[in-house]
């Protein structure tokens, strides 16, 4: 150690290489902690979700071709899945958006500890298996389920309600399964709105509608928009729900790929429709993130 | 009701205005918890056909569950996997969030959003790549073809948490117990373990629960005498509506219940 | 501090003298530390004082070694240390926010460093009572960190981090976070605390009171370079430097012109005889060096005089404070200690005065940037 100084004296400034050096091995040393990590995601995501991107453009002959995207502009069945699935996000959040607002508003509101109480509701469905929920829910909606029983013997309505097995069942199915991910990152930026913000709002003369509109709801849209997004990039491949509560009458991308490779086993047609779910997911997350810090929204859940 | 009249925020409003948000919250919280649970009693009916309340009750279902050799099997492999995952995910997704928090390199960030990207690719393709790629070198229908799957899908999540609690805690205490002459692995397991350990549970238990829970990947890769619970129950919801399922989902609804109430109990305690 | 060596009992540690050679380091293209050479004598109380962003706390991690330098030399005595890690530095540290381990009790924090030394069970409980003891929390070891009040965790910090006998000590602002009394009352037992362990320390504050009080001598740094190091005495009445000069105590800086002969003057005062280099100097004035004149100067040989008019009077308690213009344009504050019958508490805006300064008291620096 004592003649490093003077051995090193030749490269410029003192130690500058020693420390370069030492600098390097602990950075490889550290960054090699994530090496199990990054093998894994290469071995599990990468690798075979290049394999179907390559599968994507080989036609049925073997030959290199662009013949499945082009299928895609061409068949009015995949047009329809791909209205559909868009159809259905969207209605998803706009939905969880709508109930979810007022529920966050009113955890943000109590205080943290009765919040925290209030919070096992959000909290349960999301432990809860989405098979279990989505079970649930099939159960609720048929034709001769509880709410039907209910319903009608309550003089509601007459004939059994067609709720399940349609889009109405797979909406309400949805919703129920997504509300969390919309509830967690909007009640977080809820939280972080200081109270001396409405009391500044008050004092300046606004009424609590006014303060509300005018300071709390800018305040949470970050959260909200986060939230929104993450239900949207999630229904879009979502698969279980539609299938089970959709029962085959709504057919979104993640259900047409199953249906591709089941019926058909065309590898091709199942991963370009796979390719177009991903782009499609990575260009909205991508403008996203450089609209809002996305990291902020997905650290903001747990 | 005096209450009513009693202010409700520090700025004007009475409980009595805010009526209509606790109403509705109400209803909504309940919307939320009743579906999850309407299976609970259920699954006590005597019944062939599912109805609420139970005209009688019987234990019927959970015994043909619990002689069933299928659900018996699959609950097995299902545990397997889910242990299997979790002791993968766990140590594997807190490697790689210690070094990626500490190590303050340009390319941390970029590697972090890289190694979270399981979260983000629709899983309905992990699972259809999975399988195609797995059929080439024989891990379908296996156990450690699954694991793996699993704990890729389970690791971000284990970052996320462990990275939120490296950021609530204090690094200068990693430094001085190195200064006071711990080395950089000492310290970590001395000091740091010690109070993210709550964290790190959660974490584990999160992973447990996201392989056990998992459907899609399940649906594709496992199979044969090592197909899970989720793939049979998936198979039995598009056929027709077994009671046998009521049975099983009040089983995994006690599952999470506990490890979601187990985490609320040390998130608290780690305060 | 050489000369107490020799009462020095034997049990003491060792102090080390600490030599930093250009050391630098670089985040991107801003300099935190610009080739900075300094020399820590052995057993010496050294303050690093600087604003913030300095790089005072960049100077004292290289020290510890949580940051490495892109070049330079740190040596503890003969060894380099520039490239030893943190852990065989042998240097105790106490950290801003003092890092005590919650999860042990005040004895287990202390006996930290011993257990990792190996030290026996029963001499390990000896000085961690030894250690206690001189921080003057000798009944508390059972208790957690939790328990604590500020002043009592910043006195396990400290005895956590000397029990070990290092050879030096590191402090990154120990008493930020103490309120305003305790923190005054803590300057004083840490300099007795250094008096009797005798350690080499190294002290980062931005506090340039507390350096004041406490140090041997002060490495004032600024923008990655040190900008004076010398005693608290010199830095306040000698500064080299317009920074130093504005950022140790309150002063009021003149600009002086040169004449052909190479003397010094400020609005028809000489206030150099002896001729200067070329180049631009200003006076440097201290408030409270600045006396009211009533009548005339008995000795103006000694004092200088500057006429001008009150603009703001302000009754402080103690003290008073108050601007004057001179020669038209020239803003100078000065402080007086007041009394209940001095006629100047009586001062008002548009009053004239005349303001002494004593020839000795005059400070004269290269003008320069202030920042």
């Amino acid at each position: 150690m004592n003649s490093t100084t003077d051995s090193d004296m030749g490269s410029g400034l003192l130690n500058e290489t020693l420390l370069r050096r030492q600098e390097k091995r602990e950075q490889r040393a550290l960054l090699s902690l994530a090496l199990p990590s990054l093998l894994a995601v290469i071995a599990i995501i990468v690798i075979p979700v290049g394999w179907l991107f390559y599968l994507s453009f080989i036609g049925d002959n073997g030959q290199l071709s662009l013949e499945h995207y082009q299928k895609m502009i061409e068949y009015k069945s995949y047009l329809r899945t791909f209205t559909t699935t868009f159809q259905v996000s969207l209605l998803t959040t706009l939905l969880c958006i709508l109930i979810g607002y007022p529920l966050a508003y009113f955890l943000a509101i109590l205080p943290a500890r009765v919040a925290g109480f209030f919070m096992l509701a959000v909290l349960l469905p999301f432990w809860t298996s989405l098979l279990v929920r989505t079970y649930a829910w099939l159960v609720l909606l048929q034709k001769n389920g509880i709410l039907n029983d209910f319903g009608m013997a309550a003089g509601l309505w007459d004939e059994p309600l067609k709720l399940v097995h349609n889009l109405t069942g797979t909406l309400i199915g949805m919703a129920h399964i997504m509300l969390p991910f919309l509830v967690l990152p909007l009640y977080g930026s809820m939280r972080k709105i200081e109270r001396d913000m409405m009391h500044a709002a008050a004092n300046l003369g606004a009424s609590p509608i006014q303060a509300f509109w005018k300071v709390y709801f800018p305040l949470s849209l970050s959260g909200m928009v986060a939230g929104s997004l993450i239900v949207f990039v999630l229904c879009l491949g979502f698969y279980v729900t539609p299938a089970v509560l959709g029962g085959g009458r709504v057919v979104m991308v993640a259900t047409q790929i199953t249906a591709i490779l089941e019926n058909q086993y065309n590898w091709g047609a199942a991963s370009a429709l796979g390719v177009v779910l991903l782009v499609a997911t990575l260009i909205i997350l991508f403008v996203a993130s450089k609209v809002l810090k996305l990291d902020a929204a997905l650290f903001g859940k747990h | 009701m005096g209450w009513l009249k009693k202010p409700a925020s520090d700025t004007q409003l009475t409980h009595g205005d805010r009526l209509w948000l606790y109403v509705v919250a109400a209803i909504i919280m309940l919307l939320l918890v009743i579906p999850t649970l309407i299976v609970i009693p259920m699954s006590f009916s005597a019944s062939q056909y599912l109805e609420f309340p139970p005209e009688t009750w019987s234990m019927r279902w959970y015994d043909v569950y619990l002689e069933s050799p299928k659900w018996m099997r699959a609950t097995v492999t299902s545990m397997q996997v889910g242990v299997l995952t979790m002791l993968l995910a766990t140590p594997v997704g807190t490697m790689a969030a210690y070094a990626l928090f500490v190590s303050g390199h340009r390319a941390a960030r970029a590697l972090f959003m890289f190694l979270i990207t399981p979260m983000i690719v629709p899983v309905i393709l992990i699972a259809i790549g999975t399988f195609y790629a797995y059929g080439r070198i024989g891990l379908n229908n296996t156990i450690t073809g699954l694991v793996l799957a699993h704990s890729v899908l389970a690791a971000p999540l284990v970052m996320i948490v462990i990275t939120s609690a490296l950021r609530n805690y204090d690094l200068n205490q990693e430094r001085v117990a190195r200064s006071l002459g711990a080395t950089r692995l000492k310290a970590f397991f001395v000091i740091t373990l010690p109070q993210i350990k709550f964290s790190l549970v959660t974490a584990a238990l999160l992973s447990f629960l996201t392989s056990f829970d998992e459907v899609i990947i399940a649906i594709f890769v496992s199979g044969g005498t090592n197909a899970t619970l989720t793939k049979h129950m998936f198979a039995a919801l598009r056929d027709f509506i077994d009671p046998t399922i009521a049975a099983i989902s009040t089983i995994m609804i006690l599952v999470s219940t506990t490890l979601l109430l187990a985490t609320q109990f040390l998130g608290a305690k780690q305060k | 501090m050489q000369s107490n060596a020799d009462t020095q009992p034997s049990e003491k540690p060792t102090a080390l003298p600490i030599r930093i050679q250009s050391l630098t380091k670089k985040y991107g293209k801003f300099y935190a530390l610009d080739s900075v050479d300094l020399d820590i004598k052995s057993g010496e109380f050294l303050t690093l004082l600087g604003p913030s962003g300095s790089g005072k706390t960049t100077l004292l991690m290289a020290i510890a070694g949580f940051n490495r330098p892109d070049a330079g030399s740190i040596r503890f005595g003969d060894d380099e240390m520039i490239l030893t890690p943190p852990h065989k530095r042998n240097v105790g540290m106490v950290f801003q926010s003092y890092a005590l381990f919650p999860h042990m009790t005040v004895a287990e924090n202390v006996a930290f460093p011993l257990k990792l030394r190996g030290v026996s069970a029963e001499e390990s409980a000896e000085r961690v009572d030894e250690a206690l003891t001189t921080v003057q929390l000798a009944s508390l070891g059972a208790r957690g960190i939790e328990e604590l009040s500020g002043g009592q965790r910043q006195r396990v910090a400290l005895a956590r981090a000397f029990v070990f006998r290092p050879r030096i000590l590191l402090m990154d602002e120990p008493l930020s976070a103490l309120d305003k009394k305790l923190r005054e009352q803590m300057q004083i037992e840490l300099k007795h605390l250094h008096e009797q362990l005798g350690v080499t320390t190294v002290y980062v504050t931005h506090d340039q009171r507390e350096a004041l009080t406490m140090s041997d001598r002060i490495a004032v740094i600024n923008h990655g370079k040190l900008a004076q190091v010398d005693t608290p005495h010199a830095i306040y009445n000698r500064p080299a430097n317009a920074f130093v000069a504005d950022f140790i105590g309150e002063s009021t800086m003149l600009p002086l012109t040169r004449n052909g002969s190479g003397q010094l003057s400020f609005a028809g005062n000489l206030i150099s005889h002896d001729p200067v280099s070329a180049g631009d100097y200003s006076l440097v004035i201290r408030p409270e060096r600045l006396s009211v004149i009533r009548e005339t100067v008995s000795d103006p040989q000694q004092t200088l005089v500057f006429s001008g008019t009150i603009r703001e009077f302000v009754f402080q308690g103690d003290t008073a404070f108050a601007l004057a213009s001179i020669s038209d344009r020239h803003d100078v504050s000065f402080r007086f200690a007041t009394d209940s019958a001095s006629s100047e508490n009586s001062l008002r805006p548009g009053d004239p005065v005349s303001l002494g300064l004593n020839r000795s008291d005059v400070i004269i620096i290269p003008r320069g940037e202030v920042q």
